[in-house]
């Protein structure tokens, strides 16, 4: 049991959705992450995911793309992402907290990817959303990950089709990640009319809760997609925010109204 | 070379898509289906005869196949030492080896009902040569460019506008080839069900390395023919630029299997390959990483992080490499070298003035390194260069860095 699959039980039995809130580490630098990332809890969050920079973020649209710009001129790297993670667990040890990024700081980590796991696993990270590796890429981090207790979070898409799904789904854990639109982050939003079946084909599949995320922005938005799932995810919204240079309380009472909207969904 | 080497170099890529530990599909779930599809397809497409039948047709009256092999007589006596030939890919129409590939996969996209082609590059060579096939076949073009490279290669964006297609400039990262792809991808993740990603280069996920290599393929098929003819013998050494490394894979993947025959694959050497990384070779200054849907050698700094590369030719910026260089690097089938700025720019010269031949600032890299072995070698030594390209793109480049101003 890690601390995502515990926090999804306790949601369950309480009759609530989750609410995912995405942030990128060292954005617009460590200090300042670190104080949002230490609010988010507070503002109603119930994951955290947290993007690790990468220069090249070919799932992200122009709001990531720029947050990881941003990081990476502050000094952010995978070191300081891990650093952030260490510093959130002095005084939050039932948080579930998710890295998401890209495979290649990972892979060329000095001690490889084994190196990156024994790490992730000692800073306090539950888990991880690695875009670039689909099940065909198992080998790589899923199943190395799944043996160092990680969960492996796949996404799943409006082209994950029935014959796919199987593979999809198999070596997942945690939750699974419905990318409800075909695209990029921070683009225009799902229909919650059309994510209910699929997530309902999802949960039969995986036998996991489904997490539904890409262009969710407003309270509304949030509360719409999360009742015909498991829980929603927040991202752009909010890092724009902070890509605005917004004072931390106006983006954690911004998050708080998305958590608010998502646990009426 | 490894003890442990296989019986041929012309079996890969296996059925993930690797070769050795290079290559795989390391791209979003959104896409894996489509890169399923177009697998099969393709695979579909090489053992029907009306395909092949229809791209020879093409390749002769359209493209302008075979381009000739051609011996660089005054060059080879200036040298004074091995015989040089050039194979004149520069001539097809739109001037460079790019058409070939862009013929098959566009023959691929309409096999599959996409409606929409997109591309990235570099040089602009590669989107002239989608642009030129798209107006052909009357498909929707869309070609994402670096804002850097739409200013030094603005001779192609006006023709690629020309063509009817669309040239987006992309201004994240530096604006160069690197930052085109990511772009593409992007594009292609949003639109995947009606558009086709047309790479222009051996990289990006399995089966693209394979598939532009096989396409690429027919300029070592011809070069094979034409040598026998002319010199009743195999070359001794094949010589080719490096970006992506589509022209060099085409010229050597039909020699593999040749052991008499050597292989260099020249990299882009920019200010010099030293810890500045104002290069882009990443076979000699870079390490294994993912990028792009494939694992292969990739400049980037200990966290990870890509770098940005730097040489003159905007068509070998770019801090990747196709993955079956980086295993011909590793089981050591073929020899990679660099070249700087300023060694191509002496090439470039040395080539119009010799030859009557303007190259294009990625061969004349080839032709650099060419120029630095042929003296040391026999008489009866053949080396075989790709001229891949015409330099009427980098003239410009080429003046402002001897001092001209010819803008009007």
């Amino acid at each position: 049991m890690t601390r995502i699959d515990t926090r999804f039980e306790t949601l369950k039995a309480q009759g609530k959705k989750a609410f995912v809130a995405y942030m990128m580490a060292t954005d617009p630098d460590q200090d300042t992450a670190l104080r949002i990332m230490r609010g988010l809890p507070g503002a109603g969050v119930d994951v955290i995911e947290l993007g690790m920079p990468f220069t090249d973020p070919m799932a992200d649209g122009p709001t990531i793309q720029a947050a990881g710009q941003r990081a990476l001129a502050a000094g952010g790297s995978v070191s300081r992402t891990l650093d952030m993670v260490r510093a959130f667990r002095k005084d939050d040890d039932t948080t579930p907290i998710v890295l998401m990024g890209y495979y290649n700081p990972i892979y060329a980590r000095p001690g490889g990817v084994e190196g990156f796991l024994a790490e992730a696993v000692e800073a306090g990270i539950d888990g991880l959303i690695v875009v670039d590796l689909p099940p065909e890429e198992d080998d790589e981090l899923c199943l190395p990950a799944a043996r160092a207790g990680l969960n492996f979070i796949r996404l799943a898409t409006p082209t994950t089709d029935d014959r796919r799904l199987p593979a999809v789904v198999r070596n997942t854990s945690g939750f699974v990640y419905y990318v409800s639109v075909t695209g990029i982050t921070g683009g225009p939003a799902a229909n919650a009319a059309e994510v209910a079946p699929e997530v309902a084909r999802i949960r039969a599949a995986a036998g996991l809760p489904v997490v539904v995320g890409f262009g969710i922005s407003t309270p509304d938005a949030a509360q719409a997609i999360a009742s015909v799932a498991d829980g929603c995810v927040v991202g752009s919204a909010i890092v724009k925010l902070i890509g605005e240079g917004r004072p931390v309380p106006e983006i954690l009472d911004f998050v708080a109204a998305l958590a608010e909207g998502a646990h009426r969904g | 070379m490894a003890d442990d080497l296989p019986n041929s170099f012309m079996h890969g890529p296996d059925e993930q898509g690797r070769f050795g530990i290079y290559g795989g599909r390391f791209v979003s779930e959104t896409l894996m289906p489509l890169i399923l599809d177009l697998q099969a397809e393709y695979e579909r497409a090489k053992t029907d005869p009306a395909f092949w039948a229809q791209m020879d047709d093409l390749w002769t009256h359209y493209v302008g196949r075979p381009s000739p092999l051609y011996f660089a007589e005054r060059l080879t006596r200036h040298l004074g030492g091995a015989r040089i030939y050039m194979k004149r890919d520069e001539l097809n129409h739109t001037g460079a080896h790019k058409i070939n590939n862009v013929l098959g996969q566009i023959l691929l996209a309409i096999r599959m009902g996409k409606t929409r082609i997109i591309a990235e590059t570099g040089a602009g060579q590669h989107g002239v040569a989608t642009a030129t096939v798209c107006a052909r076949f009357g498909l929707k073009c869309v070609v994402y460019m670096g804002a850097h490279d739409v200013e030094r290669q603005a001779p192609n964006v006006f023709r690629m506008r020309l063509l009817g297609a669309e040239v987006v400039p992309v201004t994240s990262g530096r604006g160069t080839l690197k930052d085109a792809m990511n772009d593409a991808l992007r594009d292609w993740v949003t639109n995947v069900r009606d558009t086709f990603y047309c790479i222009g280069t051996v990289a990006g996920p399995h089966p693209y390395p394979a598939m532009v290599r096989d396409f690429q393929s027919i300029i070592g098929k011809e070069v094979r023919e034409q040598i026998m003819a002319r010199e009743g013998r195999l070359p001794d050494t094949l010589v080719a630029a490096i970006g992506g490394g589509s022209n060099a894979m085409g010229l050597f993947y039909p020699f593999l299997d040749d052991p008499s025959v050597g292989i260099i694959g020249v990299e882009a050497g920019g200010r010099g390959v030293d810890d500045r990384m104002q290069h882009c070779a990443s076979l000699s200054g870079g390490r294994a990483g993912v990028l792009h849907g494939n694992r292969t050698y990739l400049l980037q700094d200990d966290d990870g992080q890509i770098l940005e590369g730097h040489s003159i030719s905007a068509g070998l910026d770019y801090p990747g490499i196709g993955p079956e260089h980086a295993w011909l690097k590793d089981v050591g089938r073929a020899e990679y070298v660099s070249i700087t700025d300023d060694e191509a720019l002496a090439a470039f010269q040395l080539c119009c003035a010799q030859e009557g031949i303007i190259p294009a600032l990625e061969p004349s890299h080839a032709l650099a390194h060419v120029i630095k072995i042929a003296p040391r070698l026999p008489a009866d030594h053949l080396i075989v260069m790709n001229m891949c390209g015409r330099g009427d793109k980098d003239i410009f480049t080429v003046a402002r860095h001897l001092g001209h101003d010819i803008r009007t």
